[in-house]
């Protein structure tokens, strides 16, 4: 017993370093795995308390820049109504209440980064705010990523920038569908992985979000085609996709909510079990 | 550690942290290299502290940075190994005089003082990036990050020991 306590005591510094090194390699690991709930998150009133109090000063210095993109978002939008896409196919004709699947809660991008393998965008907006975990996230022009952490007042999107993200995407034009896939680099370029070689691809082809999941509405704006090949032999195209939202600069955000997301999860979810 | 000494770490603990996460981390040079000059901290705590103290500060020190970057435990690993093995780096870079604690870092020669940076930035940044972007596919891209990160960060760190060191000598 005495040379089982002496060898604790002579070598604690070395179990120390073992216990807490095991401790910071096990929550690495538990945040490269997407689907699980995350241990450490700058969502909590610490962090997000000092990043919303930097915010609140630094937002000052782009606020033009900021206003531009948000105006050319309703010009946009102004566009679609006055042309009548959107009020047609939304609106019945007998009703005065606009029944939506999704809901929208504008948000400010507090904290942002761009320059690692796996990027984190926090939001001043949480759980008080009906934002919940696996809720889309979007930028006045486009994509931004997704939800993954959640607290009271904050929130972590985890940003298609990160090489854990599999936004699925397809072409507005042909339908043909694929994943995201961001492996560091160029913070506007992007991959688009599993494109099969039978689809028509052209530079400049727009590139949208698929309906298939509950995260994100139908034809949300990605980016365009910025280069590809097929030289590889593969099945499958290798494309590089400009994005539309600038992520480096990004301050306004939505996120989207799918009401009956839990719904047809549960559903899939019965589906699956079935099949087992 | 006297009382004095403690206050200095917190406040030192408490600065480093901030001007990483509000400031350093947002640098961006040449589009991803970033400073990181919190394990500052690390380097400079006092030759004769505790050094089970050390190692458990150091990883409340990375989890710290993790929660403000969102990097599950990458900064509290590279900080626990650079606390565990600094003595083996001290007893290197400045010979075994470091134990006789007449040794003070702001007052060794430069050429030392570098060597023992440039090492404990080198493991730090290798063990950071190697487990931040963990796939060794992208090996050129880890040792990339790790040399460019790495000499922003000696300068960094230099220059600071440098700028503060006529007060604490």
């Amino acid at each position: 017993m005495q040379q089982i306590l002496s060898f604790f005591i002579r070598n604690k510094n070395f179990l120390l370093f073992a216990l807490l090194f095991g401790i910071s390699i096990a929550l690495t690991i538990s945040s490269h795995s997407y689907h699980q709930s995350k241990a450490v998150t700058s969502a909590n009133f610490l962090s997000g308390g000092i990043y919303q109090l930097k915010s609140s000063i630094t937002d000052y210095f782009d606020l033009k820049q900021q206003n531009e993109l948000l105006i050319q978002e309703n010009a946009e939008l102004r566009f679609l109504i006055e042309n009548g896409g959107f009020r047609h196919a939304m609106m019945p004709i007998d009703t005065t209440v606009v029944d939506s699947n999704y809901t929208f809660v504008p948000a400010r991008i507090i904290n942002n980064s761009y320059t690692k393998s796996k990027n984190n965008l926090t939001l001043d907006k949480g759980r008080n705010d009906s934002i919940l975990v696996d809720m889309g996230v979007l930028s006045p022009q486009g994509v931004i990523g997704i939800i993954n952490s959640t607290s009271g007042n904050y929130a972590t999107v985890q940003s298609v920038l990160n090489s854990n993200s599999h936004v699925v995407a397809k072409f507005k034009k042909s339908d043909h569908y694929g994943y995201l896939s961001w492996n560091g680099g160029d913070p506007n370029l992007i991959g688009l992985i599993e494109i099969p070689r039978l689809a028509p691809v052209a530079l400049g082809d727009t590139i949208v979000t698929d309906g298939r999941s509950t995260i994100f509405p139908e034809g949300v704006p990605i980016g365009t085609v910025h280069n590809f090949n097929n030289d590889s032999g593969d099945d499958y195209y290798t494309i590089n996709v400009k994005l539309f939202t600038d992520m480096t600069s990004v301050k306004n955000a939505y996120v989207i909510g799918h009401r009956d997301a839990d719904e047809i999860q549960q559903l899939e979810n019965e589906i699956e079990d079935e099949d087992q | 550690m006297r009382t004095n000494d403690t206050l200095v770490n917190i406040v030192r603990f408490v600065t480093l942290v901030l001007v990483q996460v509000l400031l350093l981390s947002h640098v961006n040079f040449m589009g991803y290299v970033n400073p990181y000059l919190y394990p500052l901290f690390i380097l400079v705590y006092p030759l004769a502290g505790d050094k089970t103290l050390l190692i458990f500060l150091s990883f409340v020190l990375g989890l710290t940075i993790d929660i403000f970057s969102d990097s599950g435990g990458v900064h509290a690993a590279a900080c626990v190994f650079i606390a565990w093995i600094r003595p083996v780096i001290l007893k290197f870079s400045f010979g075994v005089s470091y134990q006789l604690n007449t040794l003070k870092i702001s007052t060794a020669p430069l050429a030392k003082r570098i060597v023992y940076i440039l090492t404990m930035v080198v493991f730090h940044h290798l063990i950071l990036f190697s487990l931040e972007i963990f796939n060794m596919d992208h090996i050129i891209l880890i040792l990339k990050s790790t040399l460019l990160s790495g000499i922003f960060t000696v300068i960094l760190m230099v220059a600071t020991i440098l700028l503060f060191s006529k007060r604490t000598a």
